[in-house]
């Protein structure tokens, strides 16, 4: 149905969301299938799983795709656009809780698993019966010495320089914002560009960082309580940052094309504030994972 | 009207929130016998002492599925639909503020449920039970041993993925898309019940995303969350596990408080007693649902100070859940009340649901749960707020909306009978309960000692009836669907709110001109 100028637009038929459905069953369950039955069967177990990555990828490309072209036509009163904010902003607070959840594991063992386990409270015979000559200290992998002896990740070096790159990243992108207010768009193009290769410098760091520490530290997922809090808050973390600088090309590509005006330009912010969570978590992990030790 | 699409592209591809509610109600309802099935091979077992139907793995599989279906199948995606069918209807909004994504979290569901329940038929003999049978809050490590664990992992996101882009979608309506006029202090509570669960939801089913997450890496890539080798800890899945868990009890809970404070109003013919504090009860709740968690963890061997903790704060809770029943209470008190099928259920929920939480505030109680716990005490507990609590509320609002989604009259005669039937049964079901866990029965066990027999049979008898009188209700639904007496557009005498005021059947657009409100 067509509306009245103004009002509240309500779209038609879309098959997007049982695209995208399909595409992420298919890739969950592909995943779960190469899992459990191995990953490198003959033909390749995780075909099912590429086909269905593959389908959300095409479904989010005609999805967001379709959201654009509405958007530049003018269908989207502001109403529409304080719909689309809270739903970028309640989604980041899902996100939050699911960092939480992962902190919460790494508060948890460092506070009250490990101590524990090195007899802790009135768990002294355990200790003495279990787990016997274990030190609670942190980091650590554990009675077993799970993943065998490691070295510590530490915090100055590469992850201090990413935590500065990070937190450059956070003013060009705020720059960028500023100039698109200022309709400014070649410096709004300049500040997302620089934030991009910010993202990706970091990202790469990254990449450097776990190549060492799985080469030369011997620190790895499988090693005990620290590798694997470790890896799997800046492994998430990471995954998120690439996430959020696809988000920030995309508008980089949308700002070269002039999409945005001072007044309209919702997907920057959601953008922008997706940067700066990612931005907030790393300090987090800096602080609680790296230096804190 | 025929302004909408049909076949089959009008329920793949809608965007319309009434489509979705239907479905979403349409689903719960299909997943409510099934797991309905699973629950009757349950009793069926437990008829008598000795191995009988089936053996211990599948009957593992049964409570497990059981659960799982119930909480994530029916009662949340009930839920959902009312959310999706009456919260634009009763705020005076044209639809749901991202209807493309409404339609997202909808279909994810059935694909999820398939891949919750595969398993079973996967691999090996049927009766051998090769689904998940670990329980429906799967405890690490027992659940780490299940060699197909990686689909229930999976099927658990894709649950959430559901559950967090509907409760954005719930949210972003509520505060968004009010029609002029709508204060938030004027909202209907249903609205207001939800709109907590939403938050609540977007809260805690990322923490559940968590656990499964760290459930798969420590299966399938090597970490040690849950591992005391390597200096993680069994306990802490429990303890995130509960982060998500209660609050998720209250999610299934509070819209149908919500429910309940619309349908008693309209037929105690009063304005519902106490609106504001009704209001703040349930955001008390909610606030209170997150420091609570562990009370289902007592005799895990926490410190003293946790135990003592986690009991004062879980009894709290009773406080904000005692002035919502009493202003329930309140609220029938001198009305010109009738005895109409939606209000008969919402009375029996008051009764009942309030069993449920006496029982709760029991299990509270540490020494207390040290005798109670894992027996078939908490299983009555948890069966009166669930059952007699939610899903009673979500058929009382099936029976009050009906007639506005529909445009006929239910039958009367028999949906009384099915009334009726289920009251009495669903007591006869879980009332012996209390007493067997009193007595000691474990829960979670396929066979038990011969002192508990007696009272075992009688509830299997009361869920035969139970389970048997809910095709009477879907009988009554088809019946309703195809036809009956007219009803007006206020359905109810005297009913008020903004639903009431659009033509039964309710047009597939309402409210394109946002109407005024006072
Ligand atoms: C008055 C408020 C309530 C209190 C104080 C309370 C307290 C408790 C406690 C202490 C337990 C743990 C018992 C044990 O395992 O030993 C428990 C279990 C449970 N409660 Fe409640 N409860 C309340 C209301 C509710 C409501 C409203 C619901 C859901 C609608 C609910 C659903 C459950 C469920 C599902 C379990 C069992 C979980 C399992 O499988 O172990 N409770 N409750
Ligand atoms: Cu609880």
């Amino acid at each position: 149905m067509s509306h009245a100028e103004g009002s509240y637009y309500l779209p038609e038929l879309s098959h997007w969301p049982l695209v995208g459905s399909i595409g992420l069953f298919l890739a969950t369950g592909g995943f779960a299938y190469a899992l459990i039955y191995g990953i490198d069967g003959a033909l390749g177990n995780m075909t099912v799983s590429y086909i269905g990555l593959a389908i959300v990828i095409f479904m989010l490309f005609g999805w967001f795709g379709t959201v654009i072209k509405e958007s530049m036509a003018g269908k989207y009163n502001s109403q529409v656009d304080t719909s689309f904010r809270m739903g970028m902003m309640w989604f980041i607070l899902s996100e939050v809780m699911f960092f939480a959840a992962f902190f919460g594991a790494l508060y948890y063992m460092r506070n009250f698993s490990v101590p524990w386990l090195g007899g802790a409270g009135n768990n002294a015979m355990t200790n003495a019966i279990l787990h016997e000559g274990f030190q609670a200290v942190w980091p650590t992998n554990g009675p077993a010495n799970v993943g065998g002896d490691y070295k510590v990740m530490p915090a100055t070096g590469l992850p201090l320089w990413n935590t500065i790159i990070l937190l450059t990243s956070g003013v060009t992108l705020t720059w960028a914002h500023h100039a698109l207010k200022a309709g400014k768009n070649s410096q709004l193009v300049l500040g997302l560009f620089l934030t991009v290769v910010l993202g990706v410098v970091f990202l790469s760091f990254q990449v450097y960082e776990y190549g060492h520490a799985y080469n030369d530290l011997n620190l790895k997922l499988t090693t005990g309580a620290y590798g694997t809090t470790f890896f799997m808050l800046t492994g998430f973390h990471g995954f998120h940052v690439f996430v959020g600088a696809t988000m920030l090309i995309v508008m980089l590509v949308r700002a070269m094309k002039g999409h945005f005006t001072a007044e309209h330009h919702f997907a920057f912010e959601a953008a922008a504030w997706y940067w700066h969570f990612v931005d907030v978590v790393w300090l987090g992990l800096f602080i609680f994972v790296y230096w804190l030790i | 009207m025929s302004d909408h699409p049909t076949g089959i592209k009008r329920w793949l591809f809608t965007t319309n929130h009434k489509d979705i509610g239907t479905m979403y109600l349409w689903f719960a309802f299909t997943m409510l016998f099934i797991g309905g099935a699973m629950a009757m091979v349950i009793r069926a077992e437990l008829f008598q002492p000795g191995m009988q139907v089936v053996n211990p793995n599948f009957f593992n599989m049964m409570t497990t599925l059981h659960g799982l279906i119930m909480v994530f199948g029916a009662i949340m995606p009930a839920m959902v639909g009312f959310a999706n069918w009456q919260v634009p209807l009763m705020i005076g909004a044209p639809d749901m503020a991202l209807p493309r994504m409404n339609n997202w979290s909808f279909w994810i569901l059935p694909f999820a449920a398939i891949m919750l329940v595969a398993p079973m038929f996967i691999g090996g003999d049927f009766m051998a039970g090769q689904g998940p049978a670990f329980g429906w809050t799967f405890y690490e490590p027992l659940s780490g041993q299940y060699d197909k664990l990686a689909f229930f992992i999976f099927a658990v996101h894709l649950l959430g993925f559901s559950s967090i882009m509907g409760s954005i979608n719930i949210i972003a309506t509520i505060l968004n898309m009010r029609a002029p006029g709508m204060t938030l202090m004027k909202m209907p509570l249903f609205v207001w019940t939800w709109l907590i669960t939403a938050f609540l939801l977007i809260a805690v089913m990322p923490v559940l995303a968590g656990v499964v997450t760290m459930m798969l890496t420590d299966k399938h890539f090597g970490t040690s969350f849950f591992d005391a080798a390597g200096g993680g800890d069994p306990v802490l899945f429990q303890h995130v596990f509960w982060f998500f868990g209660h609050p998720e009890v209250y999610i299934m809970i509070l819209p149908a408080f919500g429910i309940v404070s619309q349908i008693i109003p309209t037929f105690a013919r009063k304005p519902l007693f106490g609106y504001a504090s009704m209001v703040y009860a349930t955001a008390a709740i909610a606030f209170l649902s997150f420091i609570v968690w562990a009370h289902h963890m007592f005799t895990v061997g926490m410190p003293a100070a946790g135990e003592l903790y986690f009991m004062y704060a879980t009894v709290m809770i009773a406080v904000p859940t005692a002035v919502k029943v009493f202003n329930w209470v309140a609220t029938m008190w001198k009305g010109s009340m009738t005895f109409e099928v939606p209000m008969l259920w919402s009375i029996a929920f008051v009764f009942l649901f309030t069993i449920g939480g006496f029982t709760g505030l029991m299990l509270g109680v540490v020494p207390v749960d040290f005798q109670y716990h894992d027996t078939y005490f908490v299983v009555a507990h948890f069966h009166y707020v669930l059952v007699t609590g939610s899903l009673f509320a979500i058929i009382a609002g099936v029976y009050y909306w009906l007639p506005k989604w529909t445009g006929h009259m239910f039958d009367i005669r028999l949906s009384k009978i099915h009334f009726w039937v289920s009251a009495i049964s669903v007591n006869i079901l879980f009332f012996p309960q209390h007493f067997l866990g009193l007595a000691g029965m474990p829960r979670r066990i396929p066979d038990y000692a011969l002192q508990f027999t007696e009272f075992n049979q009688i509830s299997s008898i009361g869920a035969f009836i139970f389970g048997g009188t809910q095709l009477l209700f879907l009988y009554i639904i088809i019946k309703c669907i195809k036809g009956g007496d007219k009803v007006s557009d206020e359905v109810w005498e005297d009913a008020k709110g903004l639903e009431w005021e659009v033509p039964s059947p309710a047009p597939y657009h309402t409210h394109a001109t946002p109407p005024t409100v006072k």
